[in-house]
C-alpha cells in the first residue's frame, strides 16, 4: 500500500516536471519570433557571424538557420517546409522555386558571388598544375559534390565537362552530399582532391587550393535570396535580406572570401 | 512503371541484395561462431565481448559509421595500415557497405543464436561427449540442428536489417549513384533532390522485399523448424 502511494506520488512528480518543461519552453518560444532561413551550406560561416546582430537589433527575434546542399533545400520548400528565407548557390535552383510561385519576386536579389577552386589535402599532396593531370593514375579519386543537389558539384561538372573530361573521369568521382561534406572528404584526405569555393578553402586549414577554376567554363557562381512566398513573417525576413546587404555586412562576407553579388 | 525504371534503380536493386546477401553470409559464419562461443563458454573478458558487439544495436547507425572511418578510413589505424601495403582504401566502395551491413547486423544473429543454441539442454552435449563425439561433431550434429529454429531466426533479421541499412553505410560508403547507391540511399537522395516518382517505386519494393522475407521466417518458424 505504501508502495503504491509512493509509485503514484513519483508519477505525479514525473508528470508536473513535465508539465513545467513544457510550459517555460512554450512560453520561451512564444516571446520572440522566429526566422527559419534555409541557406547554402558554403555560407554556414559568414551567416552564423551575423546572426547576432539582426536578432539584437530586432529583438526579440531568433533566426534558425538550416544550411545544406541548395537543392535540397529547394526540394524541400517544394514540399512546403516552413521556411521563411531562402538563399541558394545557384541561380537554377531559385528559377525553380520562382517558376512554381513559390517566391516573392520582388524580394529577390543577388546577395554575393564565389569562385570554383581544387583543392588538396596538405599532407598528402598530390601534383596537380593542369586540369588534365586529373586523367592521371596517381589521381585515384575526385571528390566533388553530386551534381543532383549540390551547385557546388553543377560548377565542378560544368568545368570538367568544358575540359572534355567529365566522361574520361567518372569512375574517379565521388559525390559529397554538399559542398561542406567534399571539403571533409579532402581534409581527412579520404580523397585526392576535390572541388570546392574559394571560400570553403579559406576556412579549413587542411587544405591547400592547387588551382583556381576560370569563370568562363562554368556558369556564374551567384546567391541569390529571396523571401518564400508562404512565409508568415514576410516584412522580417525582408529586413534579414536588406540587413545582409548593408556596408559593413558586405564587407565581412568580403573577409570570408565572398565577392560582391552583380 | 517502366519510364521510371531506370539504371540507376536496377542498379540500386541489384547491389542492395548483393550487399544484403554477402554481410549475411559473413554475419552467419562469424556470427554464428562468436555465438557458439558465448553459449558455451565461460572466459575472461566475455561480458566486454557481449557489449561490443551489442552496442551497434542501440547506438545510432551513424556514430557506428563514425567509429569505422575512424578505423578504416585512409588515415584510420587499419585503414592507413592497408593504404600502405595495399594502395586501396575501403571507404565509397560497395565493399564498405557489405562491411557496414556486417557490423550493424551482426549483433542480431549473435543474440539470437546465442539464445538458441545455450536452450539446448546441457545433457545433450554431455552425452554427445560421453559417446565420443568431437567438439566440432558435437556443435554441427547435435547443437546446431536443434538450435536451427533459433539460428535462421537470426540469419533472417541480419538480412532484413542489411536491406535496410542507412546511416553507417552512408559514412563509410558514401552515396555515389552506380557505385554504392544501395536502396535506402537511393530513396534519400531521390526524396532530397524532389524526385518523388522514383522514391516511391523504391519505397514500395524495399517494403514488400523486406515483408517477403519476414514472412517466409515466420512460415517456417511455424511449419518446417522442427
Amino acid at each position: 500500500m505504501k508502495n503504491k502511494m509512493l509509485t503514484i506520488c513519483r508519477n505525479k512528480a514525473w508528470f508536473l516536471a513535465l508539465l513545467v518543461i513544457f510550459l517555460t519552453a512554450n512560453a520561451a518560444a512564444g516571446a520572440e519570433k522566429t526566422l527559419l532561413v534555409s541557406a547554402a551550406i558554403s555560407l554556414k560561416d559568414v551567416l552564423t557571424k551575423l546572426a547576432p546582430d539582426f536578432e539584437k537589433k530586432n529583438e526579440p527575434v531568433k533566426i534558425v538557420y538550416n544550411f545544406a546542399g541548395s537543392g535540397q533545400l529547394r526540394a524541400q520548400i517544394e514540399s512546403g517546409a516552413p521556411v521563411d528565407v531562402f538563399i541558394s548557390a545557384s541561380a537554377g535552383d531559385m528559377d525553380k522555386l520562382s517558376q512554381q510561385k513559390m517566391i516573392m519576386a520582388s524580394s529577390r536579389i543577388n546577395l554575393v558571388a564565389n569562385r570554383l577552386v581544387l583543392i588538396v589535402n596538405k599532407k598528402q599532396p598530390v601534383a596537380l598544375s593542369d586540369m588534365r593531370d586529373l586523367i592521371k593514375n596517381n589521381i585515384q579519386r575526385i571528390a566533388i559534390g553530386n551534381p543532383a543537389t549540390v551547385p557546388a558539384g553543377q560548377y565542378a561538372k560544368d568545368a570538367l565537362s568544358y575540359y572534355k573530361l567529365y566522361d574520361l573521369l567518372t569512375s574517379k568521382l565521388i559525390l559529397g552530399e554538399n559542398v561542406r561534406q567534399v571539403l571533409d572528404y579532402v581534409a581527412r584526405g579520404e580523397v585526392d582532391c576535390g572541388f570546392v569555393y574559394t571560400t570553403d578553402a579559406l576556412i579549413e586549414k587542411a587544405v591547400a587550393i592547387v588551382m583556381d577554376i576560370p569563370d568562363n567554363t562554368h556558369k556564374p557562381i551567384i546567391y541569390p535570396a529571396a523571401v518564400i512566398y508562404s512565409s508568415g513573417n514576410a516584412e522580417l525576413a525582408g529586413q534579414f535580406i536588406r540587413f545582409l546587404q548593408e556596408p559593413e555586412n558586405t564587407r565581412i562576407f568580403k573577409e570570408y572570401g565572398f565577392e560582391q553579388g552583380k | 512503371l517502366y519510364t521510371v525504371m531506370d539504371e540507376q534503380i536496377w542498379f540500386s536493386i541489384k547491389l542492395s541484395l548483393l550487399v544484403s546477401a554477402l554481410s549475411t553470409v559473413f554475419v552467419a559464419l562469424i556470427g554464428g561462431a562468436i555465438a557458439y562461443l558465448l553459449a558455451t563458454r565461460e572466459f575472461k573478458g566475455k561480458i566486454i565481448l557481449e557489449v561490443l558487439i551489442t552496442l551497434p544495436l542501440i547506438m545510432p547507425p551513424t556514430v557506428t559509421g563514425y567509429y569505422l572511418i575512424m578505423i578504416f578510413g585512409r588515415n584510420g589505424f587499419l585503414g592507413k595500415l592497408l593504404y600502405e601495403m595495399a594502395g586501396w582504401s575501403i571507404m565509397f566502395t560497395w565493399q564498405a557497405a557489405v562491411l557496414a551491413s556486417f557490423i550493424i547486423s551482426l549483433p542480431l544473429m549473435v543474440r539470437t543464436t546465442q539464445a538458441a543454441i545455450a536452450s539446448v539442454d546441457i545433457t545433450m552435449r554431455d552425452s554427445a561427449t560421453m559417446l565420443g563425439y568431437s567438439e566440432w561433431q558435437t556443435a554441427l550434429k547435435v547443437v546446431i540442428p536443434l538450435a536451427k529454429k533459433g539460428i535462421m531466426a537470426g540469419v533472417v533479421l541480419a538480412f532484413a536489417r542489411a536491406m535496410g541499412e542507412f546511416g553507417a553505410t552512408l559514412m563509410v560508403a558514401g552515396n555515389i549513384p552506380g557505385r554504392t547507391s544501395t536502396m535506402p540511399l537511393a530513396i534519400y537522395s531521390y526524396a532530397a533532390s524532389g524526385d518523388w516518382e522514383k522514391a516511391h517505386l523504391l519505397a514500395l519494393l524495399l517494403t514488400l522485399t523486406s515483408g517477403l522475407f519476414l514472412f517466409l521466417a515466420r512460415q517456417y518458424e511455424i511449419k518446417g523448424g522442427k
